[in-house]
């Protein structure tokens, strides 16, 4: 931990602070939240719905301006979309009037560059879609659909790749598949990932650090190495380091949401803060 | 993802009482679930030989006279005799359709694209485009004839004045379909106000554009053939005035029946081009 301080970090992120108005008056999303991730990392963001998770992270993508506080990209401030920046968002995303290839070809007319053939037929190929180029969005699963939308945006090699409940629709099943799938890729061309998740169990899987963050308005509560090796297994899910690292993590999440409903009759926020 | 009740065409029938059937039709011969039995198609041609038989034996049966109701026989026989008379007014009737709804079309598109943008004019301009959209253009037509003579003109402003609302309200439905999460995703690539309208707006009215360009041009085709009966010396509407009065019903319902083959014609050109640029949502 005391190497990040020293080392600049890939994505930094500085006393960001986000509001929104809304009818019932100014909305406090996040505030004065801190988060740095290094070059190479995956680095998971947990916390209860409605902390503020996914303006974090939109934050980080540029796609949100801050209210206060800055991103930074290899110290350098983020202002903006970037194309060092992939983004995989809650749903797959892809245009249904586009068939597979054309959607993955989106972001190269967007930014006016040639896609890289090779470098995207390998991608297809490693989440199993070669071949399905000519397919539609409908005639696609919902586990292809998103292993499309992933492939998208690993395309055009943004240097960090930022998922936003990436497969928070998909059965769990799928789901230990994607997350093996992202492993892999990772292990192999390192990316910097961030990843918003509800599911602990990914959040382990995949992550070198979970980030937990606190109820609304969101801060980085507390941040938990997670020391398993890779690639992990499956089976490494069922150790009881695992077990008792889920619990801590658990713990810190309820508590903090247990005592939210003491404290307040807060409305509901998770629209008001996508 | 889309509300269903705004694309109905391409699935199920159409919006008015009257095109239900056309559409109906249209996408079970035109489109098809697939390819249609020989029993099928027999029965088809049988129930068609029936009412088309069954109306000439009726007619025949009960001696009614023929300007009351021509039998189906003589009109066929008028359509083919007098079609060197007819001809050049369908020109007429054309030439007023395309260059009015032409018009009608292409203001009606760039308006709605453009108003879709600022909500708060759309809302000052809205309750005009619905009071066109629902007053009849041709109550205008005479004071269109008084301005601007018994040529094209009064006809090809009708048309568009009828076709161009119908178009942009249709259009801007599609237009207002806002989806955001595909707007965050082309934002994230860094794309343009101009690029996020021609790749991810445009498409996605795409369906309903083909809807309001079946409608209008329906409509486009009922104001010019009315504007034709209410003044000027051409048109198919035209010949519809004239022949009734000469009572010659059988050339009448031959010009009835190239108008409504017309507007099956057109109908059916926007609905497979509808198919093809936008089945993706059907």
């Amino acid at each position: 931990m005391s190497d990040a301080a020293i080392i600049q970090p890939k994505l930094g992120v500085r006393n960001a602070t986000k509001s929104y108005s809304t009818r019932s008056g100014d909305l406090l999303a996040i505030d004065d939240c801190s988060l740095d991730v290094k070059a190479g990392e995956i680095v998971s963001i947990v916390g209860p719905s409605g902390c503020g998770k996914t303006t974090l992270l939109w934050s980080m993508s540029g796609l949100h301006q801050l209210s206060s506080g800055e991103v930074l990209l290899d110290g350098k401030l983020v202002d903006g979309p970037n194309p060092e920046i992939g983004m995989v968002f809650q749903d797959a995303n892809l245009l249904p009037w586009r068939n597979l290839d054309q959607n993955i070809n989106f972001p190269f007319e967007i930014m006016g560059a040639k896609p890289d053939r090779a470098w995207v037929d390998d991608l297809l190929g490693r989440v199993g879609l070669a071949g399905f180029g000519g397919r539609m969005p409908r005639e696609l699963s919902g586990g292809m659909q998103q292993r499309a939308a992933l492939v998208r945006a690993l395309s055009f090699k943004p240097s960090v790749l930022l998922m936003d409940e990436p497969f928070g629709a998909l059965d769990a099943f799928t789901r230990e598949e994607m997350n093996q799938m992202v492993e892999e890729i990772w292990m192999d061309s390192p990316t910097t990932i961030v990843l918003i998740t509800h599911s602990l169990e990914e959040a382990i899987f995949l992550s070198d650090r979970i980030a937990v963050m606190s109820p609304r308005p969101g801060k980085v509560a507390s941040i938990h190495e997670v020391p398993f090796a890779r690639p992990r297994s499956l089976e490494i899910m069922a150790t009881k380091e695992v077990f008792d690292l889920t619990n801590i993590i658990k713990k810190e999440i309820v508590g903090d949401q247990q005592s939210r409903y003491a404290r307040s009759s807060d409305a509901p926020v998770a629209q008001a803060a996508r | 993802m889309s509300e269903s009740d705004t694309i109905p065409q391409f699935k199920r029938g159409g919006v008015g009482s009257d095109k239900v059937d056309i559409s109906g039709g249209m996408s079970s011969l035109a489109a098809g679930p697939g390819i249609r039995s020989l029993s099928e198609v027999l029965a088809i041609i049988a129930v068609a030989v029936m009412i088309i038989g069954g109306t000439e034996l009726a007619l025949n049966l009960f001696a009614v006279p023929q300007y009351i109701l021509p039998k189906p026989s003589e009109i066929a026989m008028a359509l083919v005799s007098d079609f060197h008379l007819i001809a050049p007014q369908l020109g007429h009737t054309l030439i007023e359709l395309f260059s009015g709804f032409g018009i009608g079309a292409v203001v009606g598109l760039v308006l709605a694209a453009v108003i879709t943008q600022y909500p708060f004019a759309e809302k000052i301009i809205t309750p005009y485009i619905l009071l066109l959209v629902t007053t009849p253009m041709l109550a205008l037509v005479p004071l269109l004839i008084l301005r601007f003579g018994f040529g094209y003109e009064p006809r090809i402003i009708a048309v568009a004045l009828a076709s161009g609302p119908m178009v942009m309200i249709n259009a801007a439905t599609g237009f207002r379909r806002v989806d955001s999460g595909k707007i965050a995703l082309a934002r994230s690539y860094g794309a343009s106000t101009l690029q996020i309208f021609w790749k991810v707006r445009a498409p996605m009215a795409l369906p309903m554009i083909f809807v309001g360009l079946m409608v209008g041009s329906i409509f486009g085709l009922l104001t010019a053939v009315g504007a034709e009966m209410v003044g000027g010396g051409f048109g198919l509407g035209n010949r519809l005035t004239s022949y009734s009065s000469m009572i010659q019903m059988p050339q009448f319902f031959a010009v009835v029946l190239i108008l409504s083959i017309l507007g099956i014609l057109i109908y059916t050109l926007f609905f497979l081009l509808g198919k093809k640029f936008a089945s993706w949502e059907a």
